[in-house]
Parts: C-alpha cells; structure tokens; sequence
C-alpha cells in the first residue's frame, strides 16, 4: 500500500497527503482539535457552576434534592453502553464486519434516543413543579424533592425541617443550560449516527475506508464524557 | 511518522491498530463499576471530600473512555497532547475564577453571605 501506482489509484487518499495512513492521522489530529474546542466550551459553564457553588452551597445542597437521582445514574449507564457499542462499531468498520457495523450503530443510536426521552420526563417534571430557571422558577406547593427532608435536614446539618435558601433559581439556571447544552450535543451526534448508518448501509465503510465511523465515534465519546462529568456534579452533590 | 515507521509497524496492512473486543469490554465493564461506586458513596458522610471523591472517579472513568474507547493509548502521542493541554487551560480558568470568588464571597453582599463555609 505505498507503490506510486496504488497511490494514483486509491480513491480515498487525497493528493496533499503521502499515504493513507498519514491522511487518517491528520483527519483525527483535527478531530481532536475540534474536540478540544468542545471541552473548552462547556469549561465556560462547568466554571459558572464551580463559582455559584462556591459562592452559595446552600442553593446546591438544597436544590439538588428535586433531581431524580435514578434517572440520572440510568442516564449514565445508557451512554457509557453506547460509548462501548460505538468504538465496537469502529473496530467492525476496521475489520470490514458490515452487519455488526450497521448493528451497533443503530443501538448507538437507539441509546441516544433513550437518553434524550429519559432527559424529556426529567425536564416535564420540572416544568410541571415549576422548578424552572430565573423569574420562572415558581415552585408548586406540591413539588416534591427526590429526597426526603429528613436525608435533606442532616445534610445541612439543621434538626428541624430545612431552610429554604435565597436565589434557588440559579440552581435551576445551570441545571437547564449545561444539561441543554449537552442535550444539543447529543442530537448533534444522534444526527451524525444517521447519517453514518446510511452509508454503513450504502456499504461505504470497511477495512480500507472507516475514517467516518472512527471521527464520528470520537464526537460521541466527548459527549459522554461530558456527562460523565455533569452525573455528579449535578445530581450527587452531599 | 514517516512512511518507513509506517511499514515496519504495519505487519497486516492495517491503517490502524484495531482494538481487541475483550479490552473494549473489560473497559466498559469497569465504567459501569465505577458509576455505581460513584453513586454508592453519596452514601459514606467524607465531607468536603465527597466532592473531590466524585470527581475523581469521573476523572478515572474519563481516562478510560479517552485511553481506550477514543484509542488514545494507541493513538500519536500529540493527539493527547492536544487534550490535556485543553484540559489545562480550563483548569486555570476555573482556578482563577475561584480564587477570587471565595476570597470575597463572605463581605461581597451585605446580609448575603454563604449559608455553609465553602
């Protein structure tokens, strides 16, 4: 795989590049750029939510309580399984296994949508108990926490019931933009799964050209990784 | 990496290192140990250290999605470079900031200080 011949030859090498394998390099050097952008984008919330925490931990420790932790941990697990399926997808790309291919992009995919449904019940719930962001954050009389006020009481470290603490919005605030944000991230990547998925479909993939699936799993790695980082700091908080 | 890096390492005329499915397994296997152990131990009173517990099982849970599901232990090493390097900015702008938020936070508004010492 590196005649002159083969190169003039080889649909998949772009001529500004001496060989294939230098070509995929490149192409996953600038995913990881891209991905680096990324990571600094959601720094800018993660450091918003590391000086309101600082600030107030208070608002924290009392709001945290009406996130349904369940939800969050079967969130998690959901998409550290589709990262597993997703770089199983890459390795049956590189070995050419089209049907595990179009498999496990597809549970990659389905993963997400479970992922964005269990984020859509959490978000009704909110909406219904009015625990919304800003001047919309008007709780109903039966809004109840997740856990109990006794759990809540000890944790604050007060005998009687808990105070309730100035600005719990801000709370909210955070909790609605950084799961938001990355909610978006999440479709962003679901759409780039479909389209994977059709031209696993099309047959375009295999050992010699998997470069798609391999950059395309990389974006959805960082998505998980994202919420492997937003899981405790937003639903475990002690 | 020059071509001739490329073909001695290069013993099937693979493009890439092709990650085994046991190790792939194994990893996520561990993942989801860990997301339970980082649930179960909200459980365990450590104080201040129930954040610094947490959020260094997410670091270890990161470390294995980057190493091994986004192939960076096989991957050039620059690739990682481009990451940590990422990840330290965002670590100095986030220490920056909080410095001077908690140096501040208690006199910043009148009747308004912290509930709990941060």
């Amino acid at each position: 795989m590196g005649t002159p011949a083969e190169h003039l030859h080889d649909p998949h090498l772009q001529h500004h590049f001496s060989d294939r394998r230098q070509q995929l390099e490149a192409f996953k050097l600038g995913m990881w750029i891209f991905l680096g952008t990324e990571v600094l984008l959601f720094s800018g919330l993660f450091c918003a939510y590391a000086v309101y925490r600082a600030s107030h931990p208070e608002v924290f420790i009392y709001a945290h309580r009406f996130l349904d932790k369940t939800m969050g941990g079967v969130n998690t697990l959901v998409l550290i399984f589709s990262s597993f399926t997703m770089a199983w997808a890459v390795r049956a790309a590189q070995i050419g296994a089209q049907r595990a291919l179009r498999r496990l992009l597809g549970i990659t995919l389905a993963c997400g949508f479970v992922f964005l449904g269990i984020k859509g019940v959490e978000y009704q719930h909110k909406w219904k108990e009015g625990l919304l962001w800003g001047t919309r954050y008007v709780p109903q009389e039966h809004a109840a926490p997740a856990q109990t006020d006794h759990e809540a009481a000890a944790e604050l470290g007060a005998p009687a019931a808990p105070v309730v603490p100035r600005n719990v919005h801000l709370f909210f605030g955070i909790y609605f933009v950084m799961t938001g944000l990355h909610g978006l991230h999440v479709i962003a990547g679901m759409a780039v799964l479909a389209w994977l998925l059709l031209r696993a479909r099309r047959g375009d993939f295999g050992a010699s050209y998997f470069t798609p699936v391999d950059l395309g799993g990389l974006y959805w790695h960082l998505v998980d990784l994202i919420w492997i980082y937003l899981f405790p700091l937003l639903y475990l908080i002690h | 990496m020059t071509s001739a890096d490329a073909a001695s390492s290069d013993h099937s005329g693979a493009l890439a290192h092709v990650v085994p499915w046991r190790l792939l397994a194994g990893v996520w296997a561990t993942l989801v140990f860990l997301t339970v152990v980082t649930v179960a131990i909200t459980w365990v009173d450590l104080g201040r250290l129930n954040l610094v517990a947490a959020l260094l099982i997410a670091t270890i849970k990161a470390s294995l999605v980057l190493l091994y599901f986004m192939h960076l232990r096989w991957d050039r090493p620059f690739n990682a470079v481009i990451f940590v390097a990422t990840l330290c900015f965002a670590a100095l702008f986030i220490t920056l900031a909080l410095l001077d938020t908690t140096t501040y936070q208690p006199d910043l508004i009148p009747g308004y200080a912290p509930a709990i010492k941060p």
